[in-house]
């Protein structure tokens, strides 16, 4: 049997997206575009071909010409920004999409992890659920039932086993999702963006149960936006550019590679546009009103958005600070917070100067969107800001409070100085 | 290891590759097949009063409103001796069988999204894991027309036998156009409305409140162009017997109907299956 366990050759992936070109308030116009639009569909269906909405169609390759060979037991990152294809070469490797162009060999039984939880029923008991979401997975009943005590201790909701899963907390429901996958066994696994869920301890034990498998001499593909966690788990980084690979070595290496490209890619940005809306650009000022992606923990946080809206009144600007975990730490709402709405029509550039934090060091992004009500967002752009902190010294001294340490992501002030007294010798 | 069953394999993936593997990959995910057909079945009732009694009440209440409206305001002819209640029964049970397989099966496939867009089985598990609720409501609207029978004193012969053949024909004259249906709506959501449409439309255009032999005898053949004509003129033989003999020439083009078809549908399904996820 060959030592290459994966091997993937000129690999694509072509997707066909449409875009709405504008909105007509004009009844007239509208009705000769859906009229236009009817036709098209129509024409497509008796071809075969698939509907897509919008006005104007066009190709898209999510993943060009990718080349790269994997063996037995090694374990391997896959990182890119949003967008940059890693998932769609998951979903290949997978066989949940088919490539456009290229082949892949695999050697091995696969499974994937592409989300956790997936087929969790909410009206079944987490008993139920643990036995449909091992099925889902590929694993068998009597798989399922070898593991089932270490599942349930593992995700720690004994107590509610035999409680639909829809009166679970996120938190619960994320631990025991996560507790099914983590004790999968297949020679090839691969993961994408998994460990974002759960409280801080219980991620910490997610990871080392992702290591455990990593060193048990399993094949492991592994994708994530979490640097310290791909630097730790794995020794070879793919970086993914526009769909390209772009480098392909050492995970030091790659990282460096992914960092560089990090800057170098703010220049070219497309983003596209939502129904109503388009986020434009989105930039992290310094104190002299530069772009820069390094946040000074405790000095505001002035940001530049610009956005245009089409006909459309009462949209909100929305942030969301996430962590180097993806997880959220702080929110904006120009709507609920500001009660002030973008402007109906035209391009504006918003400038935000927001209060201080004092982050611990590490990475974290802004997600935009724009959103009515908070609630349906019209343009979201995940990632949108990516920059770091590069050290957090909350007293001043030479104190690394960092991201990883897991105290968290804020370091608290006083208010007032710290006060030490002597406590009283008599009793009150 | 997963299973001893699973043993290393070698697997190429291309665009437009025929999978070879296909059917046995069906028989490695038999154990998927029976827990989404169990989840199916399991989630149906849940949080509902009167929970299984659902599958007595709605046939029950069907079958009394037919034999009114058919056999008593209408004034058609029942077959034989049989009465118009069992005769309508009799009818009501492959159709409500096959229009449930037809409604639930076409749209499991975007029903189940999730499920396709994450993970890989082959996906003609999913329509037939569905076929399993219908089923279990026809075990249960079969105890009603035993009661229904004991009722009216009738007897069933040795053509009782035959029912559970003509139960796998019901199956398969539903599963062919659901498969279709369930791979064009992941395209076309249109046929999310068209099908509702088919089954209400045709639950007047087959023989369910009245007998096949109301239809004149030479529009026969041409009738047995539906092929519920021919699952439900095999119920009405199997449980009446000699009351309502079999036409044959007409079962023969109704089984030839449904085989073309269940041949489309899983071609149909085959073919566009691997790129569901796409569009989905």
């Amino acid at each position: 049997m060959s030592d290459v366990v994966i091997r993937a050759e000129k690999l694509g992936k072509k997707f066909i997206i449409g875009h709405q070109v504008e909105y007509s308030a004009i009844l007239g116009e509208a009705l000769v575009r859906s009229a236009r639009g009817l036709l098209r569909r129509g024409a497509d269906m008796l071809r075969g071909r698939a509907v897509v909405a919008g006005d104007e169609i066009e190709e898209f390759w999510a993943l060009r010409d990718v080349d790269f060979e994997i063996k037995r037991g090694e374990v391997v990152s896959i990182i890119g920004h949003n967008g940059a294809g890693k998932t769609t070469m998951l979903k290949i490797l997978s066989r949940i999409l088919e490539p456009t162009l290229g082949r892949v060999e695999l050697n091995g039984r696969v499974a994937s992890l592409l989300e956790v939880g997936t087929g969790f029923h909410q009206e079944l008991t987490g008993r139920e659920n643990i036995f449909l979401n091992g099925a889902i997975l590929g694993m068998t009943r009597q798989e399922v039932l070898a593991r089932f005590d270490e599942i349930v201790a593992f995700s720690g909701v004994e107590k509610f086993i035999d409680t639909p899963v829809k009166r679970y907390s996120v938190g619960m429901y994320a631990r025991l999702a996560f507790s099914v996958a983590a004790h999968l066994e297949t020679e090839i696994l691969f993961v994408d963006e998994v460990l974002a869920v759960g409280d801080a301890e219980f991620q910490k034990r997610c990871l080392d149960r992702m290591s455990a498998v990593a060193s048990a001499g399993r094949t492991v593909l592994f994708v994530s936006h979490n640097l310290a966690a791909v630097a730790a788990l794995t020794r070879r980084g793919i970086v993914l550019k526009g769909g390209r690979l772009i480098f392909d070595g050492p995970i030091e290496n790659a990282i460096a590679q992914y960092s560089a490209s990090l800057s170098k890619g703010k220049a070219a940005r497309d983003w596209g546009r939502g129904h109503h809306s388009a986020i434009i650009s989105a930039d992290l000022l310094d104190a002299q009103g530069r772009p820069t992606d390094t946040y000074e923990p405790g000095t505001p946080f002035n940001l530049q958005v610009e956005v245009e809206t089409a006909n459309m009144p009462g949209l909100g600007l929305e942030l969301h600070l996430r962590d180097a975990n993806n997880l959220p730490v702080a929110f904006y709402s120009s709507s609920i917070f500001s009660q002030t709405p973008l402007p109906s029509e035209g391009r504006h550039v918003c400038r935000l100067s927001l209060q201080p934090l004092f982050l611990a060091s590490g990475e974290y992004s802004f997600d935009i969107s724009t959103n009515s009500l908070t609630i349906v967002v019209d343009h979201g752009v995940a990632n949108a800001i990516p920059f770091q902190v590069a050290a957090s010294s909350p007293g001043g001294i030479a104190y690394d409070f960092k991201q990883s340490l897991g105290h968290g992501v804020l370091a608290m002030q006083l208010a007032s100085p710290l006060r030490i007294e002597p406590a009283s010798s008599e009793p009150a | 290891m997963t299973s001893s069953d699973r043993p290393s394999q070698r697997l190429i993936l291309e665009a437009g590759r025929a999978d070879r593997q296909y059917w046995g990959d069906i028989w490695r995910y038999r154990e998927l097949f029976f827990i989404l057909a169990w989840r199916d079945v399991a989630v149906r009732y849940k949080q509902t009063v009167i929970g299984l009694a659902w599958a007595f009440v709605r046939p029950f209440v069907t079958m009394v409103v037919f034999t009114v409206v058919f056999g008593k305001l209408a004034r058609l002819p029942t077959e034989g001796d049989a009465p118009y209640a069992v005769l309508v029964f009799a009818g009501l049970l492959p159709w409500t069988l096959a229009s449930s397989i037809l409604g639930d099966a076409s749209n499991s496939v975007i029903t189940n999204s999730q499920l396709v867009s994450k993970v890989y089985f082959p996906r003609i598990i999913i329509p037939f894991a569905t076929v399993m609720v219908g089923l279990i409501d026809f075990g249960v609207s079969l105890l009603i027309l035993v009661g229904v029978m004991a009722w009216y004193g009738v007897v069933p012969d040795w053509h009782i036998l035959l029912l559970p053949v003509f139960v796998v024909l019901a199956v398969l004259v539903a599963i062919g156009p659901a498969l279709w249906a369930a791979a064009m709506i992941v395209k076309y959501r249109d046929f999310r409305f068209i099908i509702p449409f088919v089954v209400q439309v045709g639950l007047y255009v087959s023989p369910v409140g009245f007998s096949t032999k109301v239809v004149p005898p030479e529009w026969q053949l041409l009738y047995s162009l539906n092929p519920m004509v021919g699952v439900i003129d095999g119920f009405r033989w199997a449980i009446l017997g000699g009351d309502s003999p079999l036409y044959l020439p007409g079962f023969a083009v109704s089984m030839l109907v449904a085989a073309g078809m269940l041949w489309l549908g899983i071609h149909t399904f085959r073919r566009t299956e691997r790129g569901f996820a796409d569009l989905i």
